[in-house]
């Protein structure tokens, strides 16, 4: 599987979801069997996944939004995008 | 005592023991339950709610096989109201084409689909079901095509085990995007049938080998969850990653239990959906809070570096094997009873695999 290239356009394909779970007071994705913990940063990475912006897009949005340095952020969001669509939380 | 609880994320509802298939390692108890004794569709309404405000993330619906009972669809959408992610745990037959599109409609998210093996005769022999295959296969490639996720769920046993690969390789062309490879635990149905399920050591062991061959060779495009055998094993496993604190289950006729098997344990009291809350249950009934935290264990669990990790093993499994629930799962070699496991694993599998047992119900329901 390719790794996620600037023009590809991250999305939750059916089945994943992102849920803020008041019970325990936190964001979940929430996967097949899986419930995997979203911390802030992956919250507004995975708004962001819509289908439609490409990761280009929303690296410059984030660094945009949060007035931090591009190549970090493009470096984080890579990876995230990638671990989870190994995981098949996330379609490319 | 309820604040150093966790709230429960998994809830498996056995809507029905009803089932087409007859699967001889069948997960419920050999003492089915009838369908005249089955909840009625409001107060599994009345149940998914209460999960929901329990904390319960996923509710898997399942049975017997659940596309059998009528309200299959509404309660489905009342999961997707409630906001449960909800898992249908199905052998595919019974499902129409009609009735998986109004599960779609509905708002489910995912199916878990049983194959049997990966050639149709052996299939359907061990279904105990003809044609149950190709129904299977009907059935997946519906769910791919109306872009559910799909996760075939194979147990392997003496019969499949030398095609372990090839059921993963089925589940890509499948389409798949998880498999659940689960070698059989002797519990219930599969006990009763262990002289015909269990395989030789080394097949085993081939086939652990095959599957995480495949799991480099298949990595982001389809998930491998295997599930290996623990008669070889070291450790016991973390059975339910520790009793009554992720998952509970509610039966057919509504009793909450700690796990799937737990109804074979004795003494334990289990409290009824119509008598109590699933948050009672939960938090203060007897069988949940008996093989809680660490306090009931016995020695060596109780001083064990590893109490925390795999919690004593299965209370399931002490108990068929050893005659006593509290005692250390006997698959762990740190058990005094550890021969007992050590003398099944190193049995040879007879010549000729004895006839299978179907897991049918005793008298029609």
């Amino acid at each position: 599987m390719n790794a996620p290239g600037a023009d590809s356009t991250p999305h939750l394909p059916r089945g994943v979801r992102l849920k803020h779970d008041k019970v325990r007071g936190e964001w979940l994705l929430l996967a097949p069997e899986r419930v995997v913990k979203a911390n802030a940063i992956a919250v507004a990475v995975l708004e962001r996944c819509d289908g439609v912006r490409t990761l280009r897009e929303i690296v410059d949005d984030l660094a945009r939004t949060y007035s931090a340095d591009r190549g970090v952020i493009e470096s984080d969001v890579t990876m995230l995008i990638n671990d989870l669509a190994m995981k098949r939380m996330v379609d490319l | 005592m309820r604040d150093k609880i966790a709230a429960p994320a998994g809830m498996l509802a056995e809507l029905t023991h009803r089932c087409p298939l007859g699967c001889p390692y069948c997960s419920n108890p050999i003492e089915l339950e009838k369908a005249a004794g089955e909840l009625d569709t409001a107060t599994w309404k009345r149940v998914l709610s209460e999960a929901a405000a329990a904390g319960v993330l996923h509710v898997h619906l399942s049975g017997g096989e659940p596309c059998v009972r009528r309200d299959i669809v509404e309660l489905t959408a009342h999961c997707a109201e409630a906001g449960l992610y909800s898992n249908l745990i199905t052998s595919g037959v019974g499902l129409t084409r009609d009735l998986f599109e109004a599960l779609v409609a509905a708002g489910l998210d995912h199916i878990q689909l049983s194959i049997q093996d990966a050639e149709a005769t052996s299939a359907d022999r061990i279904a105990g079901y003809e044609g149950a295959f190709a129904r299977k296969r009907e059935v997946a490639a519906w769910t791919t095509a109306a872009g559910l996720p799909l996760t075939v769920n194979a147990v392997m046993h003496r019969a499949n085990v030398s095609r372990a690969g090839r059921m993963v390789e089925l589940a890509v062309l499948l389409g798949a995007r998880r498999i659940e490879v689960a070698h059989t635990q002797y519990y219930g149905w599969a006990m009763v049938n262990r002289a015909a399920l269990m395989p030789s050591r080394e097949e085993t062991e081939t086939a652990v080998a095959e599957v995480e061959a495949l799991r480099k060779k298949h990595e982001g495009r389809i998930v491998i969850d295997h599930v290996v055998p623990d008669y070889h094993a070291r450790f016991p496993k973390a059975c339910m990653n520790g009793w009554g604190r992720r998952t509970l289950n509610v039966t057919p006729s509504g009793r909450i239990l700690p796990c799937h098997a737990a109804a074979m344990i004795p003494g334990l009291e289990f409290w009824s959906v119509m008598e109590h809350s699933l948050a009672e249950a939960w938090y203060d009934s007897p069988a949940f809070n008996i093989f809680r935290g660490t306090e009931w264990m016995k020695e060596p669990c109780r001083s064990c570096d590893r109490r925390e990790i795999d919690f004593g093993g299965c209370r399931c499994q002490a108990l068929a094997l050893t005659g006593d629930a509290r005692n250390a799962d006997p698959i762990c070699h740190l058990s005094p009873d550890h021969a007992i496991a050590q003398e099944i694993a190193a049995q040879q599998a007879p010549d000729v695999a004895p006839d299978y047992v179907y897991r049918r119900m005793k008298t029609k329901a």
